[in-house]
């Protein structure tokens, strides 16, 4: 007899086969702590941090928003989610990738190194994906680029061979289109 | 009212304000100005025990017995890593606690001072919340809302902690009568809708089973007495997690005994064949659950929970309600008496004859002995002559807890105290010194193994020093008996390490601390050795030799599903080999 067991976040394996990339946004109270409680509750329960940005939102109300990638089994997801509601400084938390109209843009400055033909070839790379220059030598440039975060791999992927040095990524800010609030 | 005080003085004055009668502590440096202020005052009492754990028990203890929030003081660095172990003990087992730390003056806070630690972050996962208080006008704000938050919702420890400095500032304090918190607001009203889906379910089980736990105790007794009322009222079975004892009475019959991994038959194979799982205040702890992919298959469930992160967490239900245990149980029982449908008289009586069949099988049952005291017939006879006594029970965590929690029978909540979640050695005694405290006239029983009493005995003294007339009932069998069990189970019966050789003679220890100590090994004794622990008026140390061999049954294997529990018969009749019930899978597990 086959039977149909019910899952249960604990017992399938994150990332297993049906792991999902979900981006959440948790509206904190801007008090000392409340990061590490976030980012501790990650670490404590052995949920996925893909991208973390924190910063404060409303200077009045001492309000920051936390903007979370994180990836795990739907069921996992809705613990994450559970779990960030029951955090004391914590007013709400929203799964933007299940609300499906939220927008992602993430900064990336990338620095490559090259001369000749490298050069050429980068600047016209970036004039394709819109990067600007904002620091130049007679050897290397430091581009920033700003966009979804599929579109910034893909512009660093593109700058790999041409002669990347390295790489420095904002994370994920989301936001919810259309006039209401997240 | 605003007054002019000290930040010390601010931290008593509001212990007065939320009612609190004692408080468990252990002086230091850095709370020397709260001790200052608690000097010359007599509302709030201090209780001064042996070691910082011992105040965290101690408080979880007089909260769990009375419903109210226990609060401990403990100095900065050494008094607040003390104390993280109690901490966590009651954040597993939903105990609401407030915790108030010394701390090193603000100036002095990161660079690495004579008993600093950085007690916000350390127990920052072992906590609901906790603050640092860095200004003495947030103070009295942080004091209540501390109150508010441990005892609201799901209630757990909360850490408050207080730099000298601020201790000593003065500003203005207020009480405010209503205190609300920005965001922390936990929902008590269950979804009208979610329940009378509930309800139509329930009346359409055919084999239904009601599975309670700690969380009908912390929603209060009336969340008992409509537990009760509505169990009455659809005339199913009920079964209960170890922390929920109590809140059922033993002696119904349609109780079916506690449930999960030492449970008794009948609960866990009427978990595993029902249709329909009413889940009331538990959390699907895997000591309840066994193995996770064969739990109670042909079910639907309903569950409802105060916390929204347990539901769905372990196991997946079919309907969660989120809600204060009492709140939901009083419109169950509403909704229950004006619903006209009825499940079906006929399967429900067949239901009934099944869970009766598997409960002759009488599951907690033993070989007695003359000769030698079992451990079981030792807490029998200790139930049989308190019970008309107005009688609390604490314990330790091992085998000894998971006998008590079999045989003696509880009839009310809050009258069983143990550490369920975090399984905590040395819980029993500092609780049994906290029940004490709340309830002077009453018998209070910790019943402990050689073992764990050993992890806080000093807290002995406390009780002499406050005349706590605790008795401490030790079923001594030289062995920490469930480590020994498991390795009978998984390890070849190759004891490493869980013999204890040299233990004190608990006898002469009891007389050195000034309590009475007794022995008893001998079954015909047993009885009268008993009353002489109650009728003494003073605490006793009651060293009980029992059986050493004698294991705990029945047992669901870990890695097991409800429906293969291990019964004490298969192991002494047909000669089961214990080294060969668990699998390599279940082996890995705890």
């Amino acid at each position: 007899m086959t039977k149909a067991y019910p899952p249960s976040p604990y017992s399938s394996p994150i990332g297993k086969h049906n792991a999902e990339s979900h981006t959440l946004s948790v509206l904190v109270d801007n008090e000392p702590g409340v990061l590490a409680r976030v980012v501790g509750l990650f670490s404590a329960r052995s949920f996925n941090i893909e991208s973390l940005t924190v910063a404060e939102v409303a200077h009045e109300n001492h309000l920051s928003r936390i903007t979370i990638a994180t990836s795990g089994t739907p069921e996992v997801i809705e613990q994450v989610r559970h779990q960030l509601e029951r955090l004391v400084p914590v007013h709400s938390v929203t799964d933007l990738t299940l609300a499906a109209r939220a927008i992602e843009r993430e900064l990336a400055m990338v620095k490559v190194r090259g001369k000749g033909d490298a050069r050429v070839e980068a600047l016209q790379l970036a004039e394709a994906f819109r990067a600007k220059v904002i620091d130049a030598t007679t050897e290397s440039f430091i581009f920033e680029i700003t966009g979804a975060p599929r579109k910034n791999d893909d512009f660093v992927d593109l700058m790999r061979p041409i002669g990347l040095v390295e790489v420095s990524r904002t994370g994920i800010a989301a936001i919810s289109r259309g006039p209401e609030p997240i | 009212m605003t007054k002019h005080m000290t930040g010390a003085e601010m931290i008593v004055e509001a212990l007065k304000d939320q009612g609190v009668e004692y408080v468990f502590g252990y002086p230091g440096g850095a709370v020397l100005p709260i001790y200052d202020a608690l000097f010359g005052q007599n509302q709030v009492r201090h209780v001064l025990v042996r070691q910082e754990g011992g105040a965290g028990h101690a408080a979880e203890g007089y909260a769990r017995s009375t419903g109210k929030v226990g609060v401990l003081l403990v100095t900065s660095g050494p008094g607040a890593t003390n104390a993280i172990t109690a901490l966590t003990d009651a954040l597993m087992d939903s105990i609401p606690l407030v915790c108030i730390t010394g701390q090193v003056p603000t100036h002095l806070i990161g660079s690495d001072a004579f008993q600093e630690c950085d007690t916000t972050g350390i127990t920052r996962n072992c906590t609901k919340h906790n603050y640092l208080v860095r200004r003495i006008e947030d103070l009295p704000r942080v004091l209540h809302e501390a109150f508010y938050v441990a005892s609201q919702g799901r209630p757990g420890p909360v850490v408050i902690d207080v730099p000298k400095d601020i201790q000593f500032a003065s500003g203005a304090y207020h009480f405010p009568r209503n205190i609300q918190h920005k965001t922390y607001r936990p929902k008590l009203k269950g979804d009208q809708d979610k329940i009378k889906h509930a309800i139509e379910m329930m009346t359409k089980a055919k084999r239904p089973v009601f599975y309670t736990g700690g969380g009908i105790v912390n929603s209060g007794p009336n969340a008992a007495m409509l537990l009760r009322e509505l169990v009455k009222l659809t005339g199913f079975p009920i079964t209960s997690t170890l922390m929920g004892l109590g809140a059922y009475p033993a002696s119904d019959k349609q109780w079916l005994g506690m449930l999960g991994m030492h449970g008794s038959f009948e609960a866990n194979n009427a978990m595993h064949d029902c249709d329909l799982m009413i889940c009331l205040g538990a959390r699907f702890d895997d000591r309840i659950t066994g193995r996770l992919d064969a739990f109670a298959p042909h079910s639907k469930k309903i569950h409802v929970d105060i916390d929204p992160s347990s539901i769905n967490k372990n196991v997946k239900v079919d309907l969660g309600i989120i809600g204060d245990c009492a709140h939901v149980l009083e419109d169950m029982v509403r909704l229950w008496r004006a619903e006209a449908a009825r499940p079906d008289a006929s399967a429900l009586a067949e239901w009934w004859k099944k869970i009766n069949h598997w409960r002759d099988r009488n599951s907690f049952g033993f070989r007695n002995s003359r000769e030698i005291i079992k451990p079981q017939h030792a807490i029998q006879r200790l139930y049989e002559l308190t019970k008309d006594r107005d009688t609390y029970i604490t314990t330790e965590v091992g085998q000894h807890q998971m006998w008590a929690a079999q045989h003696y029978k509880f009839e009310a909540p809050n009258r069983w105290m143990t550490s369920g979640g975090l399984g905590t050695m040395g819980y029993g005694l500092p609780a049994a010194i906290g029940v004490q405290m709340a309830h002077p006239k009453a018998l209070v029983v910790d019943i402990a193994g050689e073992a764990s009493i050993l992890m806080n005995i000093q807290e002995m003294s406390t009780a002499i020093q406050y005349r706590l007339p605790v008795k401490i009932f030790i079923l001594n069998n030289q062995y920490m008996g469930m480590v020994r069990q498991w390795q009978e189970l998984l390890h070849g019966g190759r004891y490493s390490e869980s013999y204890t050789d040299s233990l004190p003679d608990f006898v002469k220890l009891a007389e050195a601390y000034g309590a009475h100590g007794m022995r008893c090994s001998d079954p015909a004794q047993l009885d009268a050795a008993i009353m002489e622990m109650i009728e003494t008026p003073r605490p006793v140390i009651f060293d009980c030799l029992v059986d050493q061999k004698e294991n705990c049954f029945p047992m669901i294997p870990s890695g097991k599903a409800h429906n293969e529990m291990l019964l004490a018969e298969l192991e002494d009749d047909a000669g089961v080999e214990l080294g060969n019930v668990i699998d390599e899978r279940g082996k890995m597990l705890v």
